[in-house]
């Protein structure tokens, strides 16, 4: 593995060209199911085994999850834009072309904001385009025959383009993520890299620093884990940089990463590319989008993750909560939805966060917001302590019971008469007179032991913050009897 | 009623089934009976489906005996051009390599689908040129097709054997698909009645592609009555094709006498061509003479680009076919040649290059190059340019006349081999028909007169976008004022019995 940091004065220019799998119920051109994990070739249909005169009809429920990601990166969307077959001969593509857009992509521009080292860059998008999914080619190690699994033609994706406007692999990276991060907050696909539902190619070329003109690119293929990203194309910037330094050209040419050597080896250079033979499938009308359409669409779309964040950040949130709350649209939901049940505005963000994220799973947890609010306002107004509201937590958890009604239940209200708590610590302290002594000797941190064994006897219903200060006076004001 | 029942109109057919004057079985065997005896000489069958056949009649008869209507269709014997999909039943497009391949059970062309449903007994799949790629007929790759009015003489194509076993009384009537010319210029050359319609009018679904934006399917029959009947049950939107046409399917019956009063026919200059018969010329001449005593009048129109239709179709048509037949490649169904284990190139190579024939492979490569990168500007973007002006020229004479008139064949029936060795030469016959597939217009071929040796003469009509009504209402005037419709080839030369 040899991620040799590039000499300076190379910039790395790095565009992506990113597929993501649409989480659509059937194919994009067929009724065949388009769910992942069935027995090989059980997702067929003639027109995914492109029978003789099997013809393909758009499922427009794809274009819908398309014209989310378009709105919400801003793209401009073509009210009229058209499929067209690109060419090439595999086993995993039963037609002999895919049908892809070409020359008038659904979406064209926009941007997608990354975040590194605090600071926000809009990366600019070229294109996202619609187009179908290949099947899969099945190579026994050593054996004879390739088989070949069909359930994964068809499947819709949308190929996402960025401009060449990414300058580390740090930055692609985080592109990746939030890009994955997006497509997962608009439901429009699982956007698991290890499921193949996003597959990243890496345009990688360098020039000067300080300078504007783009030097000779490299195509890397076949970067199918979310982990590799960084590494590939950090390992190609550094294999770029070794020839520039050495007084080379770079080749342009397509090669492939291979993640088991950290590796990758040249697939086609320019005088062996594809010719795709692209036209206008003449199978498929323009696909029109009208203006309703896109307003509807743009109507349904939720908050996005930015807005989102910096809305949470405004409320007084850290950096890291804020993430990981809108790590998932489920979760950020569910803490909004806490938030609003609870009413009391940005104070409440903080331990709403914490109970949300603080549980094992918070995308699919069934304790209800509006539990989560009761059991935040009942610790604020004092009616329970901290360790009373752990097992209220959990008794809720388990039993879907409202957590007033646990605490009415088992009793569980804060104790706060001082009187009450004065005469818990006053036998506590007297019940050990030696930790007495060696706190008054200047063991301070004896304290502690002191308000445990005084929430014992209370059965942790003493209020901890009076108890604290009644032990504070009685071990220090007054003297041994 | 003299004719025999082999003869008998297919509306006359299902009239009489319905009436229970005949029953459904009865005509099947009839037809059964006249394709055994003929068909060895014609070649226009690649495959008899007595067992399918057999049962679609049982149950039309049985529908008659329960008084359900079995449908329009009732009982007549229907014969299929091999690029419709049959599930159940081999279907080859005439190639080798789609040789003993046979639909799954549950997936039949929409048109297949629908010919069943109103009543139709559908007998067998007729043969073609290779993927309808050709004039002839001489590219099936398992036979030609021989003329019944000439057997030394070619049918043309490529839905040859559909006009060849209409003509000879094989079946009722046949569908066939047009891409280029392929219902109108066999119809003429065998003397019936071949009738293209408007592009999006009837579904693709099924339908074994050449080109995407050209091929339709359509009827041919021995009457225009017929081609009209069976155009009703197979036309009509269907979700499975996103090219077909949101339209009703066209009332037509009510539109065959309504006669030629008050229609303006218009003659093109500039397909006023040299090469074309001066047997056919005076043919057509005289059927317009007809239309013009019928009360029609006859206009001179200009369609400025209409000599460039046959370089624009030999660019769309073969760019298409090199796309829609990529999927042969010896993975999934039809032929895989080659000894396994010398690779997937090799496979390829072997099946692709041993599969296809001749003028298969020399469109694939026509349309390959057509579409290359750095090419297509030049060549399909061009072509498809043209083909806009050409669609122009159309919607403005249609602007002035409801109908264009020319010959449907700038010759009558040539000899099987005369032609075979020059492509470019073929590829003429289809001056007059390439018209209405670029422009997506549709249009008729009805017989209009003889050669003195005896060989059928068409007149094509063009009309309107979705204006089959009037095709039909022109073209059933004038076969009723006139003899032609009425001829059958000379019995003697089908069964060598007297006629």
């Amino acid at each position: 593995m040899s991620a040799a940091t590039p000499a300076a004065r190379w910039e790395p220019v790095i565009g992506l060209e990113v597929h993501v799998q649409l989480a659509t119920r059937s194919k994009a051109f067929s009724p065949a199911p388009a769910g992942f994990g069935a027995p090989p070739n059980s997702q067929c249909d003639p027109v995914v085994l492109a029978l003789p005169g099997s013809l393909p009809v758009f499922n427009r429920s794809a274009l819908e999850l398309a014209l989310r990601l378009g709105l919400a990166c801003g793209s401009s969307i073509r009210p009229v834009s058209r499929f067209a077959r690109k060419h090439y001969f595999y086993p995993d593509l039963p037609k002999g072309y895919q049908i892809s857009q070409f020359e008038e992509p659904l979406c064209e521009g926009g941007t997608i904001e990354i975040e590194l080292g605090g600071r926000t860059r809009a990366v600019q998008l070229r294109r996202i385009h619609l187009e179908e999914d290949a099947g899969k080619n099945l190579h026994q190690a050593g054996g004879a025959v390739s088989q070949v699994d069909l359930n994964r033609a068809g499947v819709p994706l949308i190929e996402v383009v960025s401009e060449p406007d990414l300058f580390s692999a740090d930055e692609a990276a985080e592109y990746m993520r939030t890009l994955r991060q997006l497509c997962r907050w608009l439901d429009i696909s699982g956007g698991d890299m290890e499921k193949g539902q996003l597959r990243c190619d890496a345009n990688v070329s360098l020039r000067p620093a300080g300078t504007g003109e783009l030097g000779t690119r490299a195509e890397l293929k076949n970067i199918n884990s979310f982990k590799f990203v960084h590494h590939a194309i950090e390992h190609e910037i550094a294999r770029q940089a070794r020839i520039l330094d050495q007084g080379g050209e770079v080749v342009q040419e397509t090669r492939l990463w291979d993640a088991v050597s950290g590796r990758s080896q040249s697939m086609r250079s320019k005088e062996e590319a594809m010719d795709y033979r692209y036209f206008p499938d003449p199978d498929l009308p323009p696909l029109a989008v009208d203006e309703a359409a896109v307003a509807a669409v743009r109507a349904a779309l939720p908050e996005l993750p930015g807005p989102r964040m910096a809305r949470y950040r405004g409320l007084g949130l850290g950096d890291d909560d804020t993430r990981a709350l809108c790590a998932d649209r489920a979760v950020a939901d569910r803490f909004d939805a806490a938030l609003g049940a609870h009413g009391g505005g940005a104070a409440a963000a903080k331990p709403i966060a914490n109970w949300i994220l603080g549980e094992k799973d918070p995308a699919t947890s069934t304790v209800a917001v509006e539990h989560v609010a009761e059991l935040v306002r009942l610790i604020e107004d004092g009616t329970i302590s901290g360790p009373s509201a752990k097992a209220v937590w959990a008794e809720m958890a388990d039993s879907g019971e409202a957590p007033a009604s646990i605490v009415a239940r088992r009793g569980l209200v804060q104790v706060r008469d001082e009187s009450a708590i004065e005469s818990a610590c006053a036998e506590v302290v007297a019940a050990h007179p030696a930790e007495a002594a060696s706190y008054r000797a200047g063991k301070a941190q004896l304290i502690g032991f002191f308000v445990g064994k005084v929430m014992k006897k209370t059965g942790g219903r003493a209020d901890p913050v009076l108890v604290n200060q009644v032990l504070r006076r009685l071990l220090a004001g007054e003297s041994a009897t | 009623m003299s004719e025999p029942l082999h003869y008998v109109p297919a509306g006359e057919l299902a009239r009489r089934v319905r009436a229970r004057e005949v029953s459904a079985r009865e005509v099947l065997r009839a037809t059964l009976d006249r394709i055994a005896a003929v068909d060895p000489r014609l070649g226009a069958f690649l495959h008899v489906d007595a067992g399918g056949a057999a049962a679609q009649a049982a149950a039309v008869d049985d529908a008659i005996a329960r008084r359900s209507d079995p449908g329009p269709l009732a009982g007549v014997p229907i014969a299929l051009k091999d690029v419709l999909v049959t599930g159940g039943v081999p279907t080859t497009a005439g190639s080798r390599i789609l040789e003993g391949w046979v639909p799954p059970a549950s997936y039949s062309a929409t048109v297949v689908e629908r010919l069943r449903a109103a009543g139709a007994v559908l007998v067998g799949k007729l043969n073609l040129d290779e993927f309808a790629m050709g004039s002839s007929n001489e590219n099936s790759a398992f036979r030609p097709v021989r003329n019944p009015w000439d057997l030394e003489r070619v049918p043309g194509g490529s839905s040859g054997g559909a006009a060849a076993a209409v003509a000879a009384g094989l079946c009722a009537a046949a569908l066939g698909t047009d891409t280029g010319g392929s219902i109108r210029q066999p119809a003429s050359l065998c003397g019936v009645v071949g009738l293209k319609p408007t592009y999006g009018r009837v579904s693709r679904h099924g339908v074994i592609a050449f080109a995407s934006s050209l091929d339709q399917v359509g009827p041919l029959a021995r009457s225009v009555a017929d081609a009209a009947l069976v155009l009703e049950v197979i036309a009509g939107f269907d979700p499975l094709d996103s090219t077909s046409v949101a339209q009703p399917p066209p009332s037509l019956a009510g539109e065959l006498e309504h006669g030629a009063r008050g229609l303006t026919i218009g003659r093109p200059r500039e397909l006023e061509l040299p090469g074309v018969d001066p047997e056919v010329t005076a043919a057509v001449d005289a059927a317009l003479d007809v239309l013009v005593h019928l009360g029609a009048t006859v206009t001179d129109v200009s369609l400025p680009h209409a000599t460039y239709a046959l370089p624009t179709y030999y660019l769309i048509a073969p760019a298409e076919a090199s796309s829609n037949l990529a999927r042969y490649d010896g993975v999934r169904y039809g032929l895989r040649a080659g000894p396994p284990g010398q690779g997937l190139h090799d496979m390829y190579s072997r099946t692709r290059g041993s599969g296809f024939g001749a003028e298969v492979k020399r469109r694939i490569m026509l349309g390959t190059f057509a579409l290359r990168s750095g090419y297509y500007d030049a060549y399909y973007k061009k072509a498809q340019q043209v083909r806009a002006l050409i669609a122009a020229d159309y919607e403005r004479a249609f602007a002035e006349v409801d109908l264009i008139a020319t010959p449907t064949s700038p010759t009558a029936a040539f000899r099987l081999g005369e032609k075979t060795q020059d492509p470019v030469t073929m590829y003429l016959a289809d001056v007059f028909t390439l018209g209405a597939p670029l422009a997506g217009l549709p249009g008729i071929s009805v017989p209009c007169g003889f050669t003195p040796e005896g060989l059928p003469v068409g007149l094509q009509l063009l009309a309107r976008a979705l204006d089959e009504a009037t095709l039909v209402r022109a073209a059933a005037a004038f076969e009723r004022a006139t003899p032609h419709g009425g001829r059958r080839p000379p019995e003697a030369n089908l069964t060598g019995g007297a006629p």
